[in-house]
């Protein structure tokens, strides 16, 4: 008698290549993949006296096209830790959503606030064993009981830890930003300030950025997610008129004629009695 | 008639052997910076020759007077760039030769050197720098940039390489008409302090030149201060004990 079921293990992990074959005869015959809709993006962070403090620019491209004007790429991971995301948009939001919910089961088991520390483990394990198809580039960001934290996380698993970071399209613009005007021991208002310069020379310097500067300010017990803090595009093309046209249709006459005769019923009438 | 042998073919239009044309640039330099000030035009650029990855020189002067008026700063291949400097003198010469007063300005300069890249473009046979041409006549000050695909065009502050990306930010937000000399030099090292600490191929010994009504000046070099003292480069992992 044997007490060993064949059981149909799941895979243990990595990337499943079974497709590959497939879609590589497929472009051979012509047949391109669907292009990704990708975030192409100026997201950066900064580390300043009291915590941290996240910026991103709120544009999705799909190829040349905007598709997303006012998109949201500083996700939440806990209610200590926000993370910024550029690349493919479905992996950003996949991996920081999944990621999200581990840091809540796993709140639940310790019963203690999360570390930014296990948030960077665990998004740098899953990436690291995708061999970089998972295109995530991410600025993880927070305060906990060691500290305020900053982490870059590239696609293929790597991660930096780091005063002031960058990612994106618009990496090297907010990057000359911070190069030029970071320093140690900013206030929260110098920080917002610097952050959402950054994120300007990202917007007006780079086509994969644009629309509006989005701010999150984490310090220890405290969050203030500042969404749409600069409209720095909103009035460009408002057409500048002398003239205005009014606002709907003037009222002259107001009549009312009912279409159909309004029946009077008088009770206990004869027919239809019973 | 049967032409067996490429290299009997007079060469009407293309190198016909590989080895008579730029494939690749071999010693390169980085980003040329430049911007119009108050009195005329300030350039800097470091004096770094890159064979491949490795440092090779480190005393390339890449900006260079051009006649009476003008200043010329390169990046990319430098032995082009020492051609261009052969076809420039030639220019200048046979302009000097002519005695009659007049001086080839910036414009004509960058005019002929569009004509020479574009036309070396046809041929697949580039000369592999972008230019960067500065300087003033009569009191018109003059700034403009040639790639190597013979792409041109005029404005007040132009970067080459990666001063494209990491100066021409800081200099659409903090340029203005009217820099005086000190401030256009605090300006030239902000750009040039960014590119030193995010090009890999950047040196940090740079030189600056001016180039006013009165004539060029290309000062000696000089390198810029860097601050790495960050509280977080020194301890990265102190409360992330493991990661890096």
């Amino acid at each position: 008698m044997s007490t060993k079921a064949t059981i149909d293990l799941p895979p243990k992990g990595g990337f499943s290549f079974d497709l590959c074959r497939r879609n590589d005869m497929l472009s051979k015959k012509g047949v391109s993949p669907p292009s990704y809709r990708k975030t192409g993006t100026t997201i950066v962070g900064i580390i300043f006296q009291d915590g941290v403090i996240l910026g991103a620019d709120t544009r999705a491209t799909e190829g040349p096209i905007v598709c997303d004007k006012n998109c949201e790429k500083i996700h939440y991971m806990a209610p200590n830790i926000y993370c910024c995301g550029a690349g493919t948009a479905a992996d950003t939001e996949a991996v920081t959503d999944m990621v999200s919910s581990q840091l809540q089961l796993h709140r639940y088991h310790i019963g203690r606030e999360s570390r930014v520390v296990t948030a960077l483990t665990l998004l740098k394990r899953h990436l690291f064993s995708y061999q970089g198809y998972v295109q995530a580039a991410l600025v993880l960001g927070g305060v906990d009981v060691t500290g305020p934290h900053l982490h870059t996380i590239y696609p293929h698993g790597s991660t930096d830890t780091l005063p002031f970071a960058t990612m994106g399209s618009g990496s090297l613009a907010a990057m000359s930003v911070f190069e030029s005007k970071y320093r140690e021991g900013l206030t929260k208002d110098e920080g917002i300030t610097l952050v959402s310069e950054a994120i300007c020379a990202g917007i007006f310097n780079d086509l994969g950025s644009g629309s509006n500067v989005d701010v999150c300010v984490i310090t220890k017990g405290h969050k203030e997610y500042l969404r749409n803090h600069l409209l720095p595009n909103s009035d460009v093309y408002a057409l500048k008129r002398e003239y205005t046209f009014p606002k709907k249709t003037e009222v002259l006459l107001t009549k009312v004629t009912p279409l159909k005769e309004k029946v009077e019923i008088i009770e206990g009438g004869d027919a239809m009695e019973e | 008639m049967q032409f067996t042998d490429a290299k009997l073919l007079p060469d009407a239009s293309s190198c016909s052997l590989d080895s008579e044309r730029t494939l690749y640039p071999y010693v390169t330099g980085t980003s040329v910076v430049a911007f119009k000030y108050r009195d005329g035009i300030l350039m800097a650029a470091d004096m770094g020759g890159s064979y491949g990855s490795t440092l090779r020189y480190k005393t390339v002067e890449r900006i260079k007077p051009i006649g009476q008026h003008s200043l010329l700063g390169a990046s990319g291949e430098i032995s082009d760039f020492q051609e261009i400097l052969r076809y420039l003198d030639e220019l200048i010469l046979y302009d000097n030769m002519w005695d009659d007063g007049n001086s080839l300005g910036p414009k004509e300069v960058h005019n002929y050197l569009t004509r020479v890249m574009y036309n070396r473009r046809n041929k697949f046979n580039p000369l592999w720098n972008s230019l960067v041409l500065g300087g003033v006549k009569n009191g018109q000050k003059y700034l403009g940039m040639v790639s190597m695909i013979g792409v041109n065009f005029e404005d007040n502050h132009v970067a080459t390489g990666f001063g494209n990306h990491l100066a021409r930010p800081i200099l659409r937000d903090e340029w203005n008409e009217n820099l005086s000399f000190e401030d256009g030099v605090k300006l030239l090292e902000k750009c040039m302090r960014v590119l030193l600490y995010r090009d890999r191929s950047a040196v940090n010994k740079l030189q600056i030149a001016k180039i006013t009504e009165e004539g060029a000046t290309i000062f000696p070099p000089y390198s810029l201060k860097t601050f790495w003292g960050f509280e977080a480069y020194k301890n990265p992992t102190i409360g992330a004990e493991g990661s890096w």
